[in-house]
């Protein structure tokens, strides 16, 4: 459909520099760039190297992108980009990137929020979102379940990880079982070889008094390395497919659990799930059982959505387009803590008065 | 011609335009934490105090640094984008460069700008036009021999007088400054540097140690 508007976006929150472009709901592009390998030797993203590797990579990444979904520049009836959370350097790259592209074209610019974007991009997969969405966002950088009636105005936290992101702990233990990093997709290898039930490990914040929908993984992890070095100190094998399989079920366990009920508790009868760790597939395995138990409909876009990209801040600049939302301003800033409550950063009106008679199109 | 010219690789966010004779407009703002917020709508007033619009700029110049690096890369970020939307070539400029076309002193000199954790960006100038050693980072007393007995220009020459004991204005780049002097050296038919980053410090990143051990002894 034409009428539906062409929007380009850009996310350079971590170490992906993603460019996306959507029409409406459909995706025509989704260019990604990724500084991956130069963080690996550091067991972790190295935020320089991440920021060094974006400025490097924008113009090129941009230029695939409008090649790919071939339209032309000026057609784009919006920019939209990453404002946060996410590393305060990386971040600043991709938003000085969208301030030019948009002020040059003479297009708005729509700075929006990273996770809300996580949750939009299944518009892209499977339609118009249900409102209300309850949301599971799940990577090496946050793990939080979210419901939004609104995706363009209303996200609220109902609960989030009180310790480390459940994609951490998966990079920690395969860390220690020296399986390099990043550890997501290498557990989920090793662990389809094994036994989930082999080792019992602790599920972080299921007792009865906990909270119902916060995460901790942290005793999990502590748990597992604990139990890795018990076998070493002994000076037997380390059965790293069980370990990987216990140590997987454990986190999918908690969070798949965790997800249904608050599905149930707020009535609603969709779950999405999205972030990196969504394209775990024990992940998707469990949560389609326990969803279809429960009479839930599971909305998972395909792995290469879960993970940082530019489509799903396409996607989401797309529904700011559609449903009227205030642009952001020229002096949009990077904010490394923006609130999952805010989907985006409106402007302030007096500067984009001024500006637009500088603007052409 | 029209050259748009924007530096932040120090403190100031600066952006001139330049119609190959003169300046025609110029803007300049101290402020080292605020280079993504500031420079945008600087490119905006810049372009409406000229009456014109950013589609009538015939090529982007860019401070290249060095410079602390997140401030830097707003600056290459924008001018790489801009041309990108735009069409236009991005010229690179050494900010030092920069520094010592505005600089106002006879005879050979050097620029110091502040590279923090207690070091300076600097690099030698026989003339205000012409550099004679590659820009470098080092902690000024390591360079005081080198550095002698020459005035010295840049925020780096002012913070530490023992190694610059004779220092001049200007304390930052201007994008005036900048832009005369592309202007000056694209007219003569000479080409100037890709708008690549003078980082001149590797990134900041520790392997980690070998994995700790949680049990305890
Ligand atoms: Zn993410």
């Amino acid at each position: 459909m034409a009428d539906e508007p062409l929007v380009l976006g850009i996310e350079t929150s971590c170490d992906e520099t993603g460019v996306g472009i959507v029409r409406g709901t459909t995706l025509l592009a989704d260019a990604v760039a990724s500084s991956v390998d130069e963080h690996a030797r550091f067991g972790g993203v190295v935020p320089e190297v991440a920021s060094r590797a974006h400025l490097e990579a924008m113009v090129p990444t941009i230029e695939r992108a409008l090649k790919d979904a071939g339209v032309t520049a000026k057609d784009l009836d919006g920019i939209a980009v990453t404002a946060g959370p996410g590393l305060a350097g990386a971040l600043l790259v991709g938003v000085s990137a969208a301030k030019a592209y948009a002020y040059a074209l003479g297009k708005p610019l729509y700075g929006v929020n990273h996770l809300a974007s996580h949750i939009c991009v299944d518009q892209l997969e499977h339609g118009a979102l249900p409102e209300p969405t309850m949301a599971l966002l799940v990577s090496g950088g946050h793990s939080s379940l979210l419901l939004s009636t609104d995706i363009t105005t209303d996200v609220r936290p109902l609960g989030a990880t009180i310790d480390d992101a459940a994609g951490e702990a998966f990079d920690k233990i395969a860390r220690v079982l020296n399986l390099g990093f990043p550890g997501g997709p290498v557990i989920d290898r090793y662990a389809k070889e094994g036994d989930p039930n082999a080792i019992a490990f602790p599920r972080g914040l299921t007792g009865p008094r906990d909270p119902a929908y916060d995460f901790s993984f942290s005793g999990l992890k502590t748990a597992v390395a604990r139990w890795i070095e018990a076998k070493r100190a002994a000076g037997e094998e380390v059965p790293v497919r069980d370990v990987s399989a216990s140590f997987q079920e454990a986190v999918v366990d908690v969070l798949t659990r965790k997800a249904v009920r608050a599905c149930r508790d707020e009535g609603v009868d969709h779950l999405m799930i999205g972030g990196g760790v969504a394209a775990n597939s024990r992940l998707r395995a469990l949560a389609q059982e326990r969803c279809e138990a429960a009479g839930i409909r599971l909305r998972v876009p395909r792995p290469k959505l879960c993970t940082d990209n530019g489509a799903m801040v396409a996607a989401l600049g797309a529904e700011m387009v559609a449903r009227n939302r205030p642009a952001s301003s020229w002096d949009l800033s990077a904010d490394s803590s923006l609130p999952v409550t805010d989907p985006h950063v409106p402007g302030h009106d007096h500067v984009h008065e001024v500006s637009k008679e500088n603007l052409y199109s | 011609m029209l050259l748009l010219a924007l530096d932040t690789a120090t403190p100031a966010v600066t952006v001139a335009l330049h119609d190959g004779t003169d300046v025609i407009a110029s803007s300049g703002q101290v402020d080292a934490r605020r280079h993504g917020e500031l420079l945008l709508p600087a490119v905006d007033r810049v372009l409406a105090e000229a009456g014109l619009r950013l589609d009538a700029v015939t090529g982007i110049v860019v401070g290249i640094g060095p410079g602390p690096y997140t401030g830097l890369r707003v600056g290459l970020m924008t001018a790489d984008t801009f041309g990108l939307a735009l069409g236009v070539p991005v010229h690179g400029v050494c900010t030092l460069d920069g520094l010592a076309y505005a600089a106002d002193v006879e005879g050979p000199f050097v620029v110091a700008t502040d590279a923090r954790r207690k070091e300076v960006y600097w690099a030698r100038y026989d003339d205000r036009r012409t550099r004679v050693t590659d820009p470098a980072v080092d902690r000024p007393a390591d360079i005081a021999e080198q550095v002698a007995g020459v005035p010295a220009v840049g925020a780096g020459a002012l913070l530490y007088p023992d190694t610059f004991p004779a220092a001049y204005a200007p304390e930052h780049v201007s994008a005036a400054a900048l832009a005369a002097l592309a202007a000056e050296r694209l007219a003569a038919g000479e080409e100037l540097p890709a708008p690549r980053p003078l980082y001149l410090r590797r990134p900041d990143a520790q392997v980690p140690k070998n994995y700790k051990v949680v049990t305890p002894k």
